[in-house]
């Protein structure tokens, strides 16, 4: 059974208009790169130039936050479910 | 040059968003707009789907988390876009995007609110003035993140299910 990656509302469009998709994959960062291999335009959204996760991108494996685990080296097992989580910032 | 992108607006729920902003001053304000996208309605595929209004029928209103310098930034935490969420499918609605204040600065967004924003959102941005709301605009970042597209508030009728969710969120 594969991981499930839950695509939040704003970045459908970019990805094919999913609400999920099932990769098999063994950590975090093999996920999210699987999913930007298949869907190019998701990446400027979530990674910096340098490949890094922008800082308001959240990404959860089932409930946990992968801040609190082992980041993108967070390891997953099939049946888990990630989620990308917007945080929303801004100012004058 | 393709046509604005619109967002339906109540007066009351626009009244609603300003009260809000005035009453955080000198600090931004934020909060979330529930309601519905209609560019699903589109059959024709060459119809550019961001033309196609979308209606904000209620408000989800924020604490904002920036405590360092909640004068000129804001913040919603994953939890309270979570929290957003919920409200919004507890009513058959979607987060369509969010408000916040500008304290005597234009309703036009910065630099930071571009590094910082996600597509497909619409960002209303309220300029408040000595604490007394002005200009609201709405706004929606390029698909290359390299700027805002201006996106048209036109009023719409109020909806009756306008002030369910804010009632309930300042009941807490």
């Amino acid at each position: 059974m594969p991981v499930k990656v839950m695509i939040p509302t704003p970045l459908r469009p970019y990805a094919g208009k999913h609400n999920s998709v099932e990769y098999k994959a063994a950590t975090v960062a093999d996920a999210l790169r699987q999913l930007t291999s298949q869907f190019n335009d998701l990446k400027r959204h979530l990674f910096t130039e340098d490949g890094k996760l922008r800082s308001f991108v959240n990404v959860y494996v089932n409930d946990e936050d992968i801040r609190y685990l082992a980041k993108e080296g967070t390891p997953i097992k099939d049946g888990d479910t990630i989620s990308i989580v917007p945080s929303i910032a801004g100012g004058d | 040059m393709s046509p604005s992108p619109r967002l339906w607006v109540s007066d009351v729920l626009a009244g609603n968003i300003r009260e809000h902003c005035a009453r955080a001053y000198p600090h931004e304000c934020c909060g979330a707009l529930l309601g519905r996208d209609l560019s699903f309605l589109a059959m024709d595929p060459d119809i550019d789907v961001r033309t196609i209004p979308r209606e904000v029928l209620a408000l989800f209103p924020l604490v904002n988390r920036r405590e360092d310098s909640p004068r000129n930034r804001f913040s919603v935490t994953a939890d309270d876009v979570r929290a957003a969420e919920r409200a919004a499918q507890e009513q058959s609605l979607e987060v369509l995007g969010w408000y916040h204040s500008h304290p005597d600065h234009p309703a036009r967004p910065s630099e930071y609110d571009r590094e910082h924003a996600w597509p497909w959102y619409s960002y209303v941005i309220v300029s408040v003035q000595a604490g007394s709301p002005a200009e609201m605009t709405s706004w929606r970042l390029a698909d290359d993140r390299s700027g805002f597209t201006p996106e048209l508030i036109e009023p719409m009728r109020d909806p009756a299910a306008g002030s369910s969710a804010q009632e309930a969120h300042d009941a807490r």
